[in-house]
């Protein structure tokens, strides 16, 4: 099980990325998968693994940024949002 | 939480094959991606011990049963997503075609309305059925459309398998 909050230092860095995730959920693996191997930066939250207020403040994170409220998330520069495991529109947000 | 719990290679591995043998039975498939599928697998285990059912792996529970009906795999959306999508939202089923190879799996729209736009948050309607056509009432699995005119639905869906809580009252 991973830990519920942390953060993957990869070479690249130039944007803030947050991916928020299900510790079950398989196209969140993937996705934080496809981040790593593109070695870039990033926070990842799971947001089963977090209780009580953690884990309302988390959901209001993913409210804002996807109205379906999904899995997985991920927010780059607080900026814009990307729902689903999509690694080519990834890949044009951040530049890869 | 902090859980450090792994589930056994051997659970997964029976449930796999159950679940495999089950969905062959009734016209579903499972992903032929076996390393993803099992991965799902793990995920319903993991729930299964987190919340007493298999809330889906790719969807957020809120450990309350009656909240999560409609997510417990196989969830209530799987056929609709099925259809339209070739898989259902965490892609364990699949269609014929993805099995075929001839449709890739991709991660997909979320098809669950949100929460207050779902059926057993609406007033009223729930309780209200015209006289059924029958003399028994008439019992819908939420999973699969399967109906039965019986005085209780079934313990078990003889089509998806899925579970008495899943039937509503249809007539």
């Amino acid at each position: 099980m991973p830990d519920a909050k942390g953060s993957v230092n990869g070479s690249k860095s130039n944007h803030k990325i947050i991916l928020y995730a299900l510790s079950t959920c398989v196209w969140c693996k993937k996705t934080r998968r496809m981040l790593e191997q593109s070695d870039v930066t990033f926070d990842y939250v799971y947001v089963d693994l977090l209780t009580g207020q953690e884990r309302e403040d988390a959901m209001a994170q993913v409210h804002k940024w996807n109205s379906a409220a999904s899995f997985p998330t991920i927010v780059i520069d607080n900026a814009e949002s990307v729902a689903g495991y999509k690694p080519a529109r990834l890949e044009e947000v951040l530049g890869l | 939480m902090s859980e450090t719990h792994e589930i056994g290679a051997e659970r997964v591995d029976a449930l796999y094959k159950r679940l495999d043998r089950e969905a062959e039975a009734a016209g579903y498939h499972l992903n032929p991606d076996e390393e993803f599928t099992r991965d799902l697998v793990e995920g319903l285990l993991t729930n299964e011990d987190r919340y007493g059912y298999w809330a889906c792996p790719c969807r957020l529970a809120t450990a309350k049963k009656e909240e999560d009906l409609d997510i417990i795999c196989p969830c209530d959306y799987r056929d609709a997503d099925l259809l339209d999508w070739g898989a259902c939202y965490c892609a364990l089923y699949v269609s014929t075609e993805v099995k075929a190879g001839e449709k890739p799996v991709t991660s997909i729209p979320e098809r669950r309305p949100p929460r207050d736009e779902r059926p057993q948050f609406q007033e009223g309607s729930a309780d209200d059925h015209p006289a059924p056509p029958t003399s028994v009432p008439v019992y819908r699995c939420r999973v699969c459309g399967y109906l039965c005119g019986r005085e209780q639905p079934p313990a078990v869906c003889p089509i998806c398998k899925a579970k008495r809580d899943r039937f509503e009252r249809f007539w």
